[in-house]
This record gives structure tokens, C-alpha cells and sequence, in this order.
């Protein structure tokens, strides 16, 4: 079909400059990222860089505070996410499936916990995990991001679980499929889209998560990325080009992550489960 | 929390015992109060609606099949997967009077004849603001719906194909309906983020004096760390009215979506 060729041939073109706007700021951060210190403030602002320094990302990928606080972030995300993904699941199914007294009310709860800013419950959480010595651990601030994300886990897992027909579970049912197996045969992997969102959600939620772990982790060895870095520029000292170096490496890790998990966003159910 | 906000703290945070609703009465009588409401409405009212219609679309972008699709969904993260304060310090960066890309790019293609000084200038400050809260808000938003979009069986639409509908028809009647829960989920949530977020306006705003462009959320915590003030009780009965206040906006948002009655 020559008229779908040049149909697809433009929405290409829509999505090349839709990505570029999406992706402008972040060239800016970028560029200047390999800008030299000296070239940061010029009047009038140039966006390219004179001199292109690619040593800033070497010096603070090579800086050894740097990979303590990645290596704190990867751990953090990576069980919150799959520590409030892995206990949202059970919870979407029973709601999205059983009518129970108070469901609503338990949806509404659940979205509640939501409603407080962190940097109002900060405070409360130092009390709670001083009390039960957990300041400074990686426990205090994975069972924190976990709960933070857990309320929107279960709002985007039910979407996507109610939006499965009850037809096709009960046709697993009728196949001899237990009530698990069937959460774990059929439902889970017709809601990758909605569990993919999930995971992507909490991962990026604990990975960019600050006024906590800013409180609870005291010592300088044991901050996430997003607290570590703000020690580029401070009152004495101001590598802004390091700083954006340091964002632009942390984004990196989202994106990869995101690139291995996308194909799953593609539907199970367009190939059709009812007949 | 709402403990505090019935004690009475001296500036340097030492509690001097319980004066019940005193710091509520005085909350009432702060000055600023009236225009931080308002910009509070104006700030979640235009980001969580700009952000819905503009995901509506890109979702349904992002949905259709073609070259580069995946590039273009990877883009769509970024925005999100960067840190909120960083892309916070980098449009102050861009907005920058002297040394902003911004100023240079609008006078250079003839915009603007002389530069401006987006987050000086009280007439622009706010759509700045707003500008960036959306351009955040985005991807987010996109990705609840097009998981949304995702669930809708493709049945349904060739249906609707046979029955004869028009695009337009399709996605009125079809799409849309299907859609509520992902539209009520995006909804509802990015209403309860955006209200309290925090670090865009705490950095773009962070050269105007006083609480002219202020949202609850900055000015509580202006009242109790930055200003004259500094007063750990006022805070945080702000605090715990601004909890409520985002409570009923949520329920009064699924009344009017009628979320019991999708429920059933």
C-alpha cells in the first residue's frame, strides 16, 4: 500500500520532532555537561560547546564517591520496585475481581497514603526507623520507597486487571487452572502493560526520590545519586559542568531499563482471547 | 503532624506547649493566604488538565504503528526518568536572563525583540512555572493512558469497524469509555502530584521575594524554614489543611467521574 508507506513516512517525521522537543532540554543539559567550566556563563549564550570536554563524564564516572552512590541507587530502586510490585499484585486481583464491603473505601485509603507530601511525613518516618534502629540502612529506605509506591501499583495493576474479560479466566478455570494458576498463567501476562507501567513508575519514583533519603541516610558512603550529587556545587565548591554530567549518566540507567521492558507495552490481548 | 499544628514553637523549634487552634486562626489571617489559594488552583487546575489533553493525544501517537516508534517511546521517558530537581535547576538554566538558551533562541528567530526575564518578571513567572510542571507531567500521564489504551481488545474496535464508524465516532464511543479507568487513575494521581510538588516552583521561583507565586506547598514550607516567621506549628496546621484540601478535591473528583457506579 503506497498510501500507508508515506502515512507511516510522516508519522516518522511526527515522531522524530516530537522526540526532539521531548529531548531539548536535556541537550541543553548535555551540552552543557561537555562544556569547560570557563565556557558555563558567556554572554551571549551559545549552546555548543567551543571546546568539547568529554573528560567531565570520565571524571565522574572515574570518581569513586560517584559509583558508591549508583551502586546505592540501583539496590534501592531495584527492591522497592520489585518489593511494591510484587506485593501490589495480589492485592489489585482480589480487588479487581471480588466485591467485598468497603472495597471502595480500601481503594480510597490506599490512594490516601498518596496524599501526603514527603516532605511532611519525613520527619515522622527519622522518628519511626530511629526508634527501630534503622537509620542509615538500605532497609529503611527500600521499606519507604516500596510504601510510597505501593498505593499507585495497585491503582494501575486493577485498571488493567478489570479491563480483562472475567471469560477468559473462566475458560482457564474450566481448563483445570487453579485461582493461582490462573493470576500467574493467564492475567499476569495479559496485563504486562499495565505491569510494565507499574515497574517503570516505582523504579523511577525510588530512583528520584530525595527528601528522604536526604534525611535517613547520614552517612556520605550510603546516599542514592540524586542526594550524592548535589555535593558538585555547594557554597564552596561549584562543578556545575559535573553536576550536569552527573544527571545526564543518571538518567541512563531509567532508560535502559525502560528499553528492556518496552516490547512487553504492546498488548496480549490484541491477538484476541475471546471468540 | 497535627499534633504540632496545636502546639505553639518558638523560632528556633522548641515547643512551648498546646494552644489548641490558635495556629489555625492565624493561618486564616495570613495575608498571603488568599493568593496562594488562588495560584494553588490556577497550578494544578492548568497542569492537570494541559497534561491530560495533550497525553490523551500523544498516547494515541505513541500507540499507532511506525518506523522509529520505539525511539520516540524512549524520548517520552526521559523527561520522567530525569530527576525533578535537576530538570528544575536546568530550565532556570534555560529561562536565564543573560546566559538562557531561551532568550537567545526567541530573539534570534525574531519572537521577541529584547530578552525576557522569565522568572523576574511577575506577568510570566507563573507560565513558566506551569510550562515546566506540564513538560513533567507528561510522560507519566502518556504511559497510564497507553497502558490504558493497551487493555482495550482489539475486537472492539473492528466491531465498531463493521458496525461503520467514523474515526472520530470510534474514539468517542469506544475508545474514551474503555479508557475512564486509565483517564480516572491519571487523573486523580497526577492531581495529588501536582498539587504537591515541590521542587519546580521552590527553584524557579526562588529569586522573587515575598509569597506572590507561592503554592501551599512552597509556602508552608517557607512558613516554616524560610521567612520571618518560622513557625513549626503554623506549618503545620497548613500542613494538615492542605491534606484535606487535596482529600476533597480527590472525592469531589470521583463524584463527578462517578467512580462507584463504574465500579459495579
Amino acid at each position: 500500500m503506497t498510501t500507508g508507506l508515506g502515512r507511516r513516512a510522516v508519522l516518522s517525521a511526527a515522531g522524530v520532532v516530537l522526540a526532539m522537543a521531548l529531548l531539548s532540554p536535556y541537550l541543553v543539559m548535555f551540552f552543557t555537561a561537555v562544556k569547560p567550566s570557563a565556557e558555563l556563563r558567556v554572554t551571549p549564550p551559545q549552546l555548543l560547546p567551543t571546546v568539547w570536554r568529554f573528560q567531565n563524564f570520565l571524571d565522574v564516572l572515574g570518581d569513586p564517591a560517584f559509583q558508591a552512590w549508583l551502586r546505592v541507587s540501583l539496590i534501592v530502586a531495584g527492591v522497592s520496585t520489585a518489593l511494591a510490585v510484587g506485593a501490589a499484585i495480589p492485592a489489585a486481583y482480589y480487588t479487581a475481581r471480588h466485591r467485598f464491603r468497603g472495597r471502595s473505601v480500601f481503594l480510597f485509603l490506599v490512594l490516601v497514603t498518596q496524599m501526603f507530601s514527603p516532605t511532611a511525613l519525613v520527619v515522622g518516618l527519622y522518628r519511626e526507623f530511629f526508634a527501630a534502629g534503622l537509620v542509615n540502612t538500605y532497609s529503611a529506605l527500600i521499606l519507604t520507597n516500596a510504601a510510597f509506591n505501593l498505593a499507585f501499583a495497585v491503582w494501575i495493576l486493577r485498571a488493567s486487571f478489570a479491563a480483562i474479560p472475567r471469560e477468559t479466566e473462566e475458560a482457564a478455570a474450566v481448563d483445570g487452572c487453579g485461582r493461582v494458576g490462573t493470576l500467574v498463567r493467564i492475567v499476569l501476562p495479559l496485563s504486562r502493560p499495565g505491569i510494565v507501567t507499574a515497574v517503570i513508575f516505582a523504579f523511577i519514583a525510588a530512583w528520584n526520590e530525595y527528601i528522604v533519603a536526604l534525611t535517613l541516610m547520614t552517612s556520605a558512603d550510603k546516599r542514592p545519586l540524586t542526594v550524592g550529587i548535589t555535593s558538585y556545587v555547594t557554597a564552596y565548591v561549584q562543578h556545575w559542568d559535573l553536576l550536569f554530567a552527573a544527571s545526564v549518566i543518571a538518567i541512563v540507567p531509567v532508560v535502559v531499563l525502560f528499553a528492556l521492558i518496552e516490547p512487553h507495552l504492546v498488548s496480549g490481548l490484541t491477538a484476541g482471547g475471546v471468540k | 503532624m497535627i499534633q504540632a499544628s496545636l502546639g505553639r514553637y518558638s523560632i528556633t523549634g522548641l515547643y512551648q506547649g498546646f494552644v489548641g487552634l490558635t495556629n489555625y486562626a492565624a493561618l486564616l489571617a495570613q495575608e498571603a493566604l488568599p493568593t496562594v489559594v488562588v495560584n494553588t488552583v490556577v497550578w494544578v487546575a492548568l497542569v492537570v488538565a494541559v497534561t491530560i489533553l495533550v497525553s490523551l493525544a500523544l498516547a494515541e501517537f505513541v500507540n499507532l504503528p511506525f518506523p522509529g516508534r520505539r525511539l520516540v517511546r524512549w524520548a517520552l521517558i526521559v523527561p520522567w526518568a530525569a530527576s525533578l530537581i535537576m530538570t528544575s535547576k536546568l530550565f532556570v538554566w534555560i529561562y536565564d536572563y543573560y546566559f538562557g538558551i531561551l532568550n537567545r533562541l526567541l530573539t534570534a528567530v525574531g519572537v521577541v525583540s529584547q530578552p525576557i526575564d522569565w522568572l523576574g518578571d511577575d506577568r510570566t513567572v507563573m507560565s513558566a512555572m506551569i510550562a515546566v510542571g506540564i513538560f513533567v507531567s507528561l510522560p507519566f500521564t502518556t504511559y497510564v493512558l497507553l497502558a490504558g489504551l493497551q487493555s482495550i481488545p482489539a475486537e472492539v474496535y473492528e466491531a465498531a469497524k463493521v458496525d461503520g464508524a467514523s474515526g472520530w465516532r470510534t474514539y468517542r464511543a469506544v475508545t474514551l469509555p474503555l479508557l475512564r479507568p486509565a483517564l480516572l487513575v491519571a487523573a486523580v494521581l497526577n492531581m495529588i502530584y501536582v498539587f504537591n510538588s515541590f521542587p519546580i516552583i521552590w527553584t524557579l521561583n526562588d529569586r522573587n521575594p515575598g509569597f506572590a507565586h507561592d503554592t501551599l506547598i512552597t509556602y508552608m514550607y517557607k512558613i516554616a524554614f524560610k521567612s520571618a516567621l518560622r513557625d513549626v506549628g503554623l506549618a503545620a496546621a497548613l500542613g494538615v489543611v492542605n491534606v484535606l484540601a487535596i482529600f476533597a478535591a480527590v472525592l469531589a473528583y470521583l463524584r463527578i467521574a462517578r467512580w462507584r457506579e463504574e465500579q459495579a
